[in-house]
C-alpha cells in the first residue's frame, strides 16, 4: 500500500474568520479525519500556522510569512494510505478546506526510502 | 475464615509474595525453583494445618517455612556449587546463606521488579499476561487455562518456553533505568490493560474469574502508581480507565450470570465511589505538559460513558475523543463506536456513508451497528443487516442480544 500526502491549499491567508467559524471548520476536519483513521488509512498529520511563518530567499533574504507576496498559501497537510492515486483523490474530495471557492487539495505520493 | 477458604485466600494473596522475594534472592534464572518453593508451601500448610489446626499468624507461619525451604535449598545447592561444580568452577558463588526478607518493603518491591521481568519485550503478549497471571496474581494454571479458553497443556507449554525464553535474554529482577523505564513502562501497561480487558470482555462464562481478573489488573496497575518512579500519567489515566469500567460490573450481570448492555443497564448499580476514584485518577493523569496517551483517550470516553444522558453535548464529545484515539491506534472495536458516536452527534446519513467505508464483513458488531443505523430509516435493510450479524456471531449472548433487536423490528 502507497502513502499519499493531501496539501491543503488556501487562495487567501489574509483572510480573517471568526473564531465561531474556526470552530465549525476545526470539528469539519476532525470529523473527516476520524472517519480516514476508522478505516485504518490515516498516517500522519499536521496543521501549519501563519504565526512564525518565514520565507527565506537567495542571499540571505527572509520575509515573514508567504502572505501578500503569492496568492496561495499551505494551510497543513494528512499522509494517508491508500492503494491507488485514485483512492488518495477520493479522501481530498471529503476535506472542509474545500468548501473555499478559491481553495485546493494537493495529492502526491509519498516516496519512502 | 474457616480453613477450606483460608488457604485458597492465602495462596492467591502470598504465592506471589514469597515468589517475587525468593526469586529476588536467587536470581531471576531460578524463577521456576521460587515457584515451586512457594507451592511447596502451601502443600506443607495443607498437610500440617488440617491436624495441628490453623496457626495463630497464618501469614507468618507460610513465611518462616518457606524461608526454611529456600534455606534449605540453598544449603543443597551450596554443597552441590562447592563439591561438584566447584571442582570444575574454584570461584563458584554463593558462599553464604543470603538473607531472605520478607518485609511489606522488600515484597513490594520485588513484585514491581517482577512485572518488568515479565512484561518483557523478548515474549508474546500472551506469554506475558499467562506469566502474569501465574506470578503476579498466584492464579492456578486451569484457572489461567479457562481465562483464556483452552486446556492446562496448552499453557503449561506456554509459560515454560516464555520462563525459558526470559533466561535466555538474562532477564533480570530490577527496575530498568531512567531512560528505559518509559519504553518498558509502555509494554507493562499493555500488558495490564490486555488483562483487565481479558477479564472484561472474556467470553469464559466464570463470572467470578473474570471479576477478579480485573480486579488484579486494577492492584498491580495501583502497584505503579504507588511507587514514585512508575507514578507517570498514562498510568493513572490507565487506572482511570479500568476504575470507570469496573463501576459497571453490578449493573452488566444479570441474576442468572448474564451480560445486561449498556443501555439496558440499571445506573443506579453503577458503583459512584469508583467512578469517583477514576475521575480523580483521571484529574492526576492530566497533569504536566506530556503528550496524551491512548489511556488518556480512553479513560475519557469511558468517563463520558458513565453518564446517561443522551446530551448532544456528550456525543459530541465522544466522537472528537474517537477520532483522536483511532488516530493514535486504530481497532475495529473504536472505529465501530466512533461511528455510533458520529450517528448521535451529526445524524444517521452520515455514520451511515462512514459505516459504508469501513468494510469490516466478517465482525458480527459491524452488522449490528448497520441494523441500528438503518432502524427507523428502511427497516428491510435493517433486518437483513441483523441477520448477517445473526449468522457470524458466536457467543449466545450476541445472538439473543441480535434475535431481541429483530424482533422489536
Amino acid at each position: 500500500m502507497n502513502e499519499f500526502m493531501l496539501i491543503f491549499r488556501h487562495e487567501d491567508g489574509n483572510k480573517v474568520a471568526s473564531p465561531e467559524q474556526i470552530q465549525v471548520w476545526m470539528k469539519q476536519t476532525m470529523d473527516w479525519i476520524g472517519g480516514i483513521a476508522a478505516q485504518n488509512k490515516f498516517v500522519e498529520g499536521n496543521g501549519l500556522p501563519f504565526a512564525d511563518a518565514r520565507v527565506v530567499r537567495p542571499h540571505n533574504v527572509v520575509t515573514n510569512g508567504p502572505f501578500g507576496e503569492i496568492k496561495e498559501t499551505i494551510g497543513g497537510y494528512i499522509i494517508v494510505k491508500a492503494d491507488s492515486v485514485e483512492e488518495a483523490v477520493e479522501f481530498a474530495k471529503g476535506c472542509p478546506v474545500l468548501q473555499g471557492d478559491g481553495n485546493s487539495v494537493e495529492v502526491r505520493r509519498v516516496d519512502r526510502h | 475464615m474457616k480453613q477450606p477458604e483460608l488457604i485458597p485466600h492465602l495462596f492467591r494473596t502470598e504465592f506471589r509474595k514469597i515468589t517475587a522475594v525468593l526469586c529476588k534472592v536467587f536470581g531471576f534464572e531460578h524463577l521456576e525453583t521460587a515457584e515451586d518453593l512457594a507451592s511447596e508451601t502451601f502443600l506443607s500448610a495443607m498437610e500440617t494445618w488440617p491436624y495441628k489446626g490453623i496457626p495463630e499468624n497464618p501469614t507468618a507461619w507460610l513465611y518462616l517455612v518457606a524461608k526454611n525451604k529456600a534455606k534449605n535449598y540453598l544449603q543443597r545447592h551450596h554443597l552441590f556449587t562447592t563439591k561438584i561444580a566447584g571442582q570444575l568452577q574454584p570461584d563458584a558463588s554463593g558462599n553464604e546463606t543470603p538473607d531472605i526478607d520478607l518485609s511489606d518493603k522488600n515484597i513490594t518491591d520485588s513484585q514491581l521488579q517482577m512485572m518488568f521481568a515479565i512484561c518483557h519485550p523478548a515474549i508474546s503478549t500472551e506469554a506475558q499476561i499467562g506469566l502474569a497471571l501465574r506470578i503476579l496474581c498466584g492464579f492456578g494454571i486451569t484457572e489461567i487455562a479457562d481465562a483464556f479458553l483452552t486446556n492446562k497443556e496448552v499453557i503449561n507449554k506456554r509459560l515454560f518456553r516464555a520462563r525459558e525464553k526470559l533466561r535466555e535474554e538474562k532477564v533480570q529482577l530490577e527496575l530498568p533505568g531512567e531512560s528505559d523505564i518509559k519504553k518498558r513502562l509502555d509494554t507493562v501497561l499493555t500488558t495490564l490493560y490486555l488483562l483487565f480487558n481479558e477479564g472484561y470482555y472474556s467470553e469464559s462464562q466464570d463470572a467470578v474469574l473474570r471479576e477478579d481478573l480485573c480486579l488484579e489488573a486494577m492492584r498491580l496497575t495501583y502497584l505503579l502508581i504507588e511507587n514514585e518512579v512508575t507514578n507517570q500519567p498514562e498510568v493513572n489515566a490507565l487506572f482511570a480507565l479500568m476504575c470507570f469500567h469496573a463501576s459497571r460490573f453490578e449493573a452488566r450481570k444479570s441474576e442468572n450470570g448474564e451480560i445486561i448492555l449498556y443501555q439496558d443497564q440499571d445506573e443506579s448499580l453503577w458503583n459512584e465511589e469508583l467512578i469517583a476514584k477514576g475521575a480523580w485518577h483521571l484529574h492526576q493523569a492530566s497533569g504536566g505538559d506530556k503528550k496524551l496517551s491512548r489511556y488518556h483517550l480512553e479513560a475519557s470516553i469511558a468517563w463520558w460513558n458513565t453518564r446517561k444522558e443522551d446530551s448532544p453535548e456528550k456525543w459530541e464529545h465522544i466522537l472528537q475523543l474517537y477520532n483522536r484515539l483511532l488516530q493514535m491506534v486504530w481497532s475495529p472495536v473504536a472505529a465501530l463506536n466512533r461511528t455510533y458516536a458520529l450517528s448521535k452527534a451529526n445524524g444517521k446519513a452520515a455514520a451511515i456513508a462512514a459505516a459504508a467505508q469501513l468494510q469490516l464483513t466478517d465482525n458480527h458488531y459491524y452488522y449490528v451497528l448497520l441494523g441500528e443505523l438503518y432502524t427507523g430509516i428502511d427497516n428491510d435493510r435493517a433486518k437483513g443487516h441483523l441477520q448477517k450479524a445473526l449468522l457470524l456471531a458466536r457467543t449466545e449472548t450476541d445472538k439473543r442480544t441480535i434475535r431481541a433487536a429483530l424482533s422489536r423490528l
